[in-house]
């Protein structure tokens, strides 16, 4: 039997989004009200799963009386308090924050992205062409910076990191949301394998001394991979499979079956392309695992494909 | 926790510093960073395993925390390295030309030339300043201010000496009519007895006898108000800690002065360092904590000095401790904890973070640090100046401490005048004294130059013309006026400063000093110091005005939608150059 906990009953409290009174349960997330009364607010930090990092602002509202905007993921709703999602601020942010993420970071497996840039114009290459790949990142010191003249756009971009046959790490892609630290660390997996590492625009994911994963605390679990809002985190194949060009994801089915190694009962999503598993996720409303795996279930499934 | 540890050793050196913190946890992180680093001048791959063995911290996090700090190195270096400011004061003063004639001689900043670059050491009355750093058994620092190019080549080759550092100068020293400076330059600040003899602890026997909710009122009908910036109510604060039923609370005392151009709270330090004790001692008996942390930047080791001897004199005499001065029930202690180049931490709750072991990242708030602080408890944080105000407060009463200034801007006010000034300082005056007058205290620009434009609040305030030197120096009419206060920040130009260049160390100091956490301000300070670049160079992408437009969008997502402060303001003074100074006016055309 499951037996789910469903708490004290919740007051309600009164909000205005965008002029319209709506009624929520109390100590909900704006993001909350407004999905529940059907407006989409963009986010990419915020996890399902996860604790709010509020590092992407890109779900930054307008709160009436308050001297910034505020990001609606981790926000609660207060009685009275009116919100606008669509002031002028707002959407100035947004655009901003969506063209300071382009210049600097590799977008392109970011799902939605594309659509947010054109409903609000953004244009990240108006910050000038990029700069060059660079092979230092992991050894930048914090509080220092070569000089720079302003002739290109400072980026993330750097090389992949492929060190073990499981999975690869592509930073260039990377927004510094924290998910992966936090699915990683005290919120899932409690192996603490990645932190966030230096300052800056030089902070980035990292092991100790960037030393590769196999020697790191990581126990392969993936579920750094499952939280990754950019695909800066992938799977070998999906990786091998977009660098000749085979992914397809139109292609691919989705069967969501349960787990055969051990009695625990995790949720797995087998991803098949051409008949052959590609990737295997996890519904993250799964009361068993909320979207966690192991090594066995993310990565074991080679045996079924043993012709 | 099963931690994973690298396949390395510490050497026997660093194993016996780190070994003296077995038993601790997690919140002893950076002080066990700082041993090492004072023990050999870098971190090691074994040291921080060995680290991570004794306080159990996973080691990915430890390398997170320590390659967070700019006072620290994870890669190998020399024991003895040289610290120079390139900040705005020193800037103003010759740091450029310093570094130059450094970099021929010994080669380009780098530990292998036994030389770095660093943000304001906050000594900017005494500028060009560097500071010498040596590893060993016994880790030596060297403040040198002002300094040249033959005194660092020196120090660099033969390593710092504990010079007689002399006392804490100020200008005023010694004037009738001082409060807040009264003991700097005049006492012996190694001294009890001297600090006592000239009114010491009197303030805190009254407090005694006030009682928690009395002291709390003296101070809120005073009307004080914070100095490190942000202006909030002290006894606001301390009540809403005071009330909060969760015990025990904690109180930590700012002195992370990193603002450039600041320098009030380590001359304080460094010529008052008991007052600072005793006023940290009154905020934790109003405020119901048991503990105060004292958070002092890692690049005043003359403070550091100081403060320690006053704690450990003011404990020998019940000062602090248990059941302090015989009050019984009142137990107080103080702990000192270093920062290590974070600009950041001195921020009210990156300060937590970075005492308990973690990043010095700012957190979101609510919830409040009243609510919710450092280890999670109820928290009052205050600036050292705005702590050093509390004696005065309960020692004059409070109806004479609201005579002091105007009505919504009580008291004194400690200004730090520097850049191109005959007499550069730290200053007392009432609030309400216009920026004219605090200038001719200080004796103008050096002679035959001509006033340009005055920084007031520091890197992250504003610009203010030579038309407007009656601007009263109060919150209210330098917020009317469009700028602040700040942490008192005075900062002179005159007709020689290279305002373009200027503005370009103020985008680099926010893009080196931003944690990175959240996207306005880790790429926006990027690319503001892109686009300022090129306006200043006059190599727009396109259009100098199209730049320019760039810079205050930028700015503007930087103030709208920043986790913190340093983010907010990040763009206020450059926006001042341009709307203030017309810096650039040309480009909008």
């Amino acid at each position: 039997m499951t037996i789910v906990e469903i708490g004290l009953p919740k007051r309600l409290v009164e909000v205005t989004l965008d002029g319209e009174s709506v009624r929520v349960p109390e100590g909900v997330t704006i993001l909350d009200a407004c999905t529940a009364v059907g407006k989409s607010i963009p986010t990419l930090c915020y996890g399902d799963t996860l604790k709010p990092a509020n590092a992407c602002r890109i779900c930054m509202v307008e709160v009436e009386g308050a001297r910034t905007l505020v990001p609606s993921c981790s926000r609660k709703v207060e009685p009275g308090m009116v919100v606008r999602t669509d002031s002028e601020r707002t959407q100035h942010s947004r655009k901003l924050v969506l063209e300071l993420l382009g210049s600097a970071t590799d977008l392109s497996t970011t799902p939605h992205v594309d659509e947010w840039m054109s409903a609000c114009g953004a244009d990240p290459s108006r910050f000038g062409p990029p700069a060059p790949p660079a092979a230092d990142r992991d050894d930048r010191r914090p509080g220092e910076h070569e000089e720079v003249d302003g002739s290109v756009a400072a980026t993330v971009r750097q090389p992949t990191k492929v060190d073990n046959p499981l999975y690869v790490r592509d930073y260039g892609k990377c927004i510094l949301c924290y998910k992966c630290v936090d699915a990683c660390g005290d919120q899932w997996q409690n192996s603490f394998a990645i932190s966030v590492a230096g300052r800056g625009f030089d902070a980035r994911i990292s092991t100790e001394f960037a030393t590769p994963l196999p020697e790191s605390a990581c126990v392969y679990c993936g579920n750094c991979i499952e939280v990754c809002p950019t695909g800066a985190l992938s799977f070998k194949s999906e990786h091998d499979k977009r660098e000749n060009g085979t992914w397809d994801e139109e292609a691919q089915t989705r069967t969501t079956t349960i787990c055969t190694f051990c009695g625990v009962g995790c949720n797995l999503t087998l991803h098949v392309q051409d008949n052959e598993i590609v990737k295997v996720t996890s519904p993250h409303d799964s009361t068993v695992t909320h979207g966690n795996l192991c090594i066995k279930g993310r990565f074991g499934w080679q045996h079924v494909q043993n012709r | 926790m099963d931690l994973k540890l690298l396949d390395a050793e510490p050497s026997e050196a660093e194993r016996v510093v780190v070994d003296l913190f077995t038993g601790a946890g997690r919140d002893q992180l950076l002080p066990a960073l700082h041993a090492v680093n004072d023990r050999v001048g870098w971190i090691s791959q074994g040291a921080l395993n060995h680290i991570c063995r004794v306080l159990h911290v996973p080691p990915a996090e430890a390398y997170g925390v320590a390659s967070f700090y700019s006072l620290f190195s994870l890669t190998e270096r020399p024991a003895r390295i040289v610290h120079i400011c390139v900040d705005l004061a020193c800037r103003l003063n010759g740091a450029q030309p310093l570094c130059d004639r450094l970099t021929d001689e010994l080669g380009p900043a780098g530990a292998r030339s036994g030389w770095l670059r660093s943000p304001c050491l906050g000594v900017c009355e005494k500028a060009p300043a560097a500071l010498a750093f040596e590893a060993g058994e016994v880790a030596k620092e060297q403040l040198l201010a002002p300094t040249n190019a033959g005194e660092v080549i020196a120090v660099a080759a033969t390593g710092p000496t504990r010079a007689a550092d002399g006392r804490a100068e100020v200008p005023q020293a010694g004037q009738a009519g001082l409060r807040l400076l009264k003991r700097v330059g005049v006492v012996d600040p190694e001294s009890l007895d001297d600090y006592r003899a000239a009114g010491g602890y009197a303030a805190l026997r009254t407090a005694l006898r006030l009682g928690p909710a009395d002291v709390i009122r003296e101070i809120s009908d005073a009307g004080l108000v914070g100095r490190g910036g942000a202006a909030f109510p002290t006894g606001r604060k301390w009540d809403a800690t005071a009330r909060q039923p969760v015990r025990p609370h904690h109180l930590v005392c700012n002195a992370d002065e990193s603002e450039p151009g600041t320098f009030k709270d380590r001359l304080l330090m460094e010529g008052d360092p008991f007052a600072v004790i005793e006023s940290m001692t009154i905020a934790g008996f109003a405020a119901g904590c048991s503990r105060g942390y004292l958070y002092l930047r890692g690049e005043y080791p003359r403070a550091l000095h100081l403060l320690r001897n006053a704690i450990s004199k003011a404990r020998e005499r019940n000062f602090l401790g248990e059941d302090v001065m015989g009050h019984r029930g009142f137990s107080f202690d103080i702990e000192i904890r270093r920062g290590a180049g974070a600009y950041i931490c001195g921020e009210e709750t990156a300060i937590f973070n970075s005492i308990e072991g973690f990043r010095g990242e700012p957190r979101s708030k609510p919830p409040f640090p009243v609510e919710s602080g450092l280890f999670g408890r109820p928290t009052v944080v205050n600036n050292v100046e705005t702590l050093v105000n509390v004696p005065l407060i309960l020692t004059e009463g409070c109806e004479a401490y609201r005579r002091i200034g105007t009505g919504a801007s009580t008291g004194p006010k400690l200004f730090c005048l520097s850049g191109n000034v005959r007499r550069p300082g730290v200053y007392e005056v009432p609030f309400g004294t216009t920026l004219g007058e605090l200038l001719d205290l200080a004796g103008g620009v050096p002679p035959g130059r001509e006033l340009r434009a005055v920084l007031l609040g520091g890197a992250a305030g504003g610009f203010v013309r030579p038309d407007e030197l009656d601007l009263p120096l109060t919150l209210e009419d330098a917020r009317a006026a469009g700028t602040t206060l700040g942490s008192g920040v005075v900062l002179v130009l005159d007709d020689t400063a290279d305002l373009g260049g200027f503005l370009l160390r103020i985008a680099a100091f926010f893009r080196d000093e931003s944690c990175g956490q959240c996207v306005p301000c880790r790429i926006g300070t990027v690319r503001q110091e892109e686009a300022l670049h090129r306006l200043v160079g006059k190599r727009p992408l396109g259009t100098s005005a199209a730049d320019l437009q760039l810079l205050r969008e930028v700015g503007q997502v930087m103030r709208d939608s920043s986790i913190c402060g340093l983010g907010q303001t990040a763009w206020n003074a450059i926006e001042s150059a341009l709307d203030r100074l017309g810096y650039a006016v040309e480009a909008a055309s």
